[in-house]
């Protein structure tokens, strides 16, 4: 249970980040570390460098505008799970955030490395592709920005070339009429969830659903987002959330494992999907009223 | 091939120390091999058990997921860096005597530095929030019940040793949660 011998670099400026990543392909960018450690220590994972980004605390902003919040690659979980602007303009984030690890891990662990880590059973891989997000990354040919539908390639694998670094994800803000919610299953707290549901439900002035959408962690290899507008376009009631629970298993393919069998994986997808939807139209409810009232109405959850 | 050394100086419970470390030495490692801090325990090692929680600049944090070298420039506390000046035992700890919160006593560092944490940021939890605050350390004698009612006195012993002390406000309670 200790990690293979590695390089080790810290540097002082991105840029020099940046060449030290270039100049090796076996490299690994430490920021939290709270799921590289444990994979280096299993020795799942061999890196010849760590690149330790830990000195670059300009990396740690977070940048809450009326368009989204910008995350910076250094910015722990617990930072963003405070921010109580973040809150107010996205709060789908604070919401997944309460489900990632425990607060111990959230002190350490980065929400941009979660998602470039990529793993289809974390929470932030799918709150950023629900919303439509984006990565900033950089290397020393330069940045660019990879949409969250074109991040996730495979179990842990991300799009990102060797030698880039995630600088920086976006959560585009919550549109107008617009609610959200967030419900996980897991053995125990603070666990890998056996499934999770994220959701976005938007209604048109006169309180008609107008977009449905829902996404999936720990059901399939990838983070995944099934379009449900058609099941609950009519309304949301028992039935029709009932037919959005079946409609989101056709957009999935539930697997078993140690954890969970695939028939009860499909139960968690229906039962949750109906669950998080609803919640989710309360909320878009409970907005657009707040916000027929007055801009002051203060909402947590 | 020799490994590569790195020269790590380290703040733990105030006093700066320096090891010799490979860059793969855990944290937990470096506190307890190369310092002689084994108050530190260590059980799973990789992020699950709770029992090597440290605080780092007054956050609890896994010493096992967090390598020596990377932890420059921060100040560490361990159990050790629990007891009062005096070498009496901190309120934690006292509350842990005295509500028999550990048996084997394995896990109770991790408990005792993570419920430090907890009671700064929350002075006055509830019940849930007492259960909620240890929820990420394990505990395999306990049951974790007389746990919960040493988190529960020892923020009576905290609020009293705040109250002994004529410059400090006693109750922050109105504070929002998430505030730190």
């Amino acid at each position: 249970m200790k990690p293979a011998p590695f390089a080790y670099r810290r540097p002082g400026s991105l840029s020099e980040a940046l060449a030290a990543l270039a100049g090796e392909a076996n490299a690994k960018v430490l920021a939290g570390g709270q799921s590289l450690v444990p994979l280096l220590s299993m020795r799942l994972a061999a890196p010849a460098l760590l690149v330790d980004i830990n000195g670059l605390p300009d990396l740690a902003a977070i940048e809450v505008t009326d368009d989204g919040v910008r995350v910076g690659a250094l910015a722990r979980h617990a930072d963003v799970l405070a921010h109580e602007e973040a809150r107010r303009v996205q709060p789908l984030l604070a919401m997944a955030l309460h489900h990632v690890a425990h607060a111990t891990i959230r002190n350490r662990g980065t929400t941009v490395g979660s998602i470039v880590h990529a793993d289809a059973a974390a929470e932030m891989p799918v709150v950023l592709i629900l919303l439509g997000g984006s990565v900033e990354v950089e290397s020393t040919a330069g940045r660019r920005t990879i949409a969250a539908d074109d991040l996730f390639l495979g179990p842990l694998e991300s799009s990102l070339h060797h030698d880039e670094i995630a600088v920086q994800a976006f959560f585009p803000a919550l549109p107008p009429g617009a609610g959200v919610a967030f419900d996980e299953i897991a053995r125990r707290h603070g666990d890998y969830a056996l499934c999770g549901v994220a959701a976005l439900l938007r209604l048109d002035p006169d309180g008609a659903v107008v977009e449905a959408r829902a996404g999936f962690l720990s059901v399939n290899e990838l983070p995944t987002v099934v379009d449900l507008t058609a099941a609950v376009a009519g309304g949301v009631d028992d039935v029709s959330l009932a037919a959005a629970g079946e409609a989101a298993l056709t957009g999935l393919d539930p697997e078993g494992d140690i954890h969970a069998t695939a028939a009860y994986r499909a139960q968690l997808v229906r039962v949750l999907t109906a669950r998080v939807l609803r919640a989710a139209y309360d909320d878009a409810l409970a907005r657009s009223a707040a916000a027929s009232t007055g801009p002051s109405t203060e909402r947590t959850r | 091939m020799t490994e590569e050394l790195h020269e790590v100086r380290l703040s733990v419970n105030g006093t700066t120390r320096e090891v010799r470390v490979p860059a793969r030495r855990l944290l937990s490692d470096a506190l307890r091999h190369d310092l002689g801090l084994t108050g530190t325990h260590v059980g799973c090692e990789h992020g699950v058990c709770g029992a090597c929680t440290i605080l780092v600049d007054g956050r609890p944090m896994r010493s096992c997921l967090l390598f020596a070298v990377s932890a420059v420039g921060t100040e560490i506390t361990t159990v050790e860096g629990l007891t009062n000046p005096d070498g009496s035992l901190g309120h934690v700890q006292q509350a842990f005597a005295e509500c028999h919160g550990l048996q084997c006593g394995f896990c109770t560092p991790g408990f005792l530095t993570t419920i430090t944490a907890g009671l700064r940021e929350n002075p006055s939890p509830t019940h849930d929030e007492a259960r909620d605050m240890i929820a990420g350390n394990l505990c395999r004698c306990t049951g974790y019940q007389n746990i919960v009612k040493a988190v529960e006195r020892a923020a009576v012993l905290g609020l009293d040793t705040v109250a002994a002390r004529p410059t400090r406000p006693t109750n922050e309670s109105a504070r929002d949660e998430g505030a730190s």
